[in-house]
């Protein structure tokens, strides 16, 4: 081999900031986050008692539940977009959240009495919040993939891509919650998990092929 | 401090250099992992495969270029260049869709040979071939047995190409005769 190539990429060098990567794919994720938001705002709009909710304890309920996912799954896509990351203690405390959440649903089911049961439980919209979850994650997938594919090194594409569907579903269930008037523990604990669950599969399908580098 | 730790230590400050915007450092980096990859790559080629050892470097050395802003400054850099090259092998494997294997004539050798079996067929052998005179069976032995061709045997022997041929001839007729199968000659 000719030394044209180390001339090549010598010459093609820039400095490179610490946090590069953190701001590489959080940055393209954040425009992803921002065209999510106003798709939710166009499509399925706030929900209608915006203004009186955050004075209630299942809004920020939702709020923390939606944004812890969004938070460690972004930890967790940030480890697998460095070679050799693995996604080590990350699924531990995000199971470990949802076991919480289902108990505190448990409780609320056993405060509340079996007449609420398919209120808390199945709420007005349990078959189409995985759904919607799924749509509003995309964009924010799609931008984070997008991002990997240009700068990160996965060395495993299958995970690194689960990861990121972590990440996205979390970020977009938090936008959905904006939109959602469900008041259950147990339809937060069981649907709203679905629809990350669902975007986390999916994303892992997705980056064992996207993800190649 | 190991051979190792030092070869980190220094590969690692070239590399926080680089990153800072630093060529020479740079350049002295890429030299050095190029040095280090090309025995890496080679040793884990198939001999068909050698050929492609160069191309994975380049490849490698393209990624570590492009992808470096993966590396985390606090982290042993050459675990990072390592995991790069790892990803890049094996990337290579599953797009020349070979495996892990040894090449096809040298898998005999993995297999135990049963020798009890092979003993017991050599004396059979050589219990039929005994009832036959010297020449002939000793004719045998090393054209059907041992894989000798005529003229290999016509010149070991000191008899003429005819002459082995119909030794040979003979001997299996009589064989065959005596044993009721069937001579292929």
């Amino acid at each position: 081999m000719s030394d044209e190539l180390l001339d090549r990429l010598t010459a093609d060098l820039k400095p490179t900031p610490p946090r590069a990567l953190q701001a590489r794919l959080f940055g393209w994720a954040g425009l992803g986050a921002v065209l999510s938001a106003i798709i939710m705002l166009l499509w399925l709009g706030p929900r209608p008692d915006m203004m009186q909710a955050p004075g209630t304890m299942m809004f920020w309920t939702k709020f923390g539940y939606t944004a812890i996912f969004a938070i460690v799954g972004g930890i967790a896509a940030l480890n697998l977009a460095r070679p050799g990351g693995r996604l080590g203690p990350q699924v531990l405390v995000l199971a470990a959240l949802v076991l919480l959440v289902g108990a505190g649903g448990l409780v609320q089911l056993m405060l509340m009495g079996p007449d609420q049961m398919s209120n808390l439980v199945m709420g007005n919209t349990a078959l189409r919040c995985p759904f919607y979850i799924v749509a509003l994650s995309a964009p924010i997938y799609g931008a984070i993939v997008l991002a990997m594919r240009r700068a990160a090194a996965p060395t495993n594409p299958t995970l690194a891509g689960f990861a990121a569907g972590l990440f996205a579903g979390g970020a977009g269930v938090w936008i959905y919650a904006f939109h959602c008037t469900e008041n259950g523990m147990p339809f937060i604990a069981i649907w709203y998990t679905a629809g990350v669950l669902a975007t986390a599969l999916l994303g892992a399908l997705i980056g064992r092929f996207a993800l190649r580098w | 401090m190991s051979v190792t730790s030092d070869m980190e230590a220094r590969l690692r400050a070239l590399m926080l250099k680089a990153l800072d915007g630093d060529a020479g450092a740079y350049r002295t980096l890429l030299e050095e992992l190029r040095r280090m990859l090309r025995p890496y790559f080679a040793r884990r080629l198939t001999p068909e495969l050698a050929a492609n050892s160069d191309d994975l470097v380049q490849e490698t050395l393209m990624a570590i270029h492009t992808r470096r802003l993966t590396y985390d400054r606090a982290q042993p850099l050459t675990a990072w260049v390592h995991a790069i090259a790892r990803y890049k092998l094996i990337d290579h494997f599953r797009r020349a869709r070979v495996r892990a294997t040894v090449p096809l004539e040298d898998d005999a050798a993995l297999f135990a040979r049963d020798e009890a079996g092979d003993a017991s067929a050599r004396m059979d052998v050589d219990a039929v071939l005994s009832t036959l005179p010297a020449r002939p069976a000793e004719l045998i032995r090393q054209t059907r047995l041992e894989g000798a061709s005529i003229a290999e045997a016509a010149a070991r022997t000191g008899m003429s190409e005819s002459a082995v041929k119909v030794s040979i001839h003979r001997g299996l007729r009589s064989l065959a005769d005596r044993f009721g199968g069937r001579s292929d000659e």
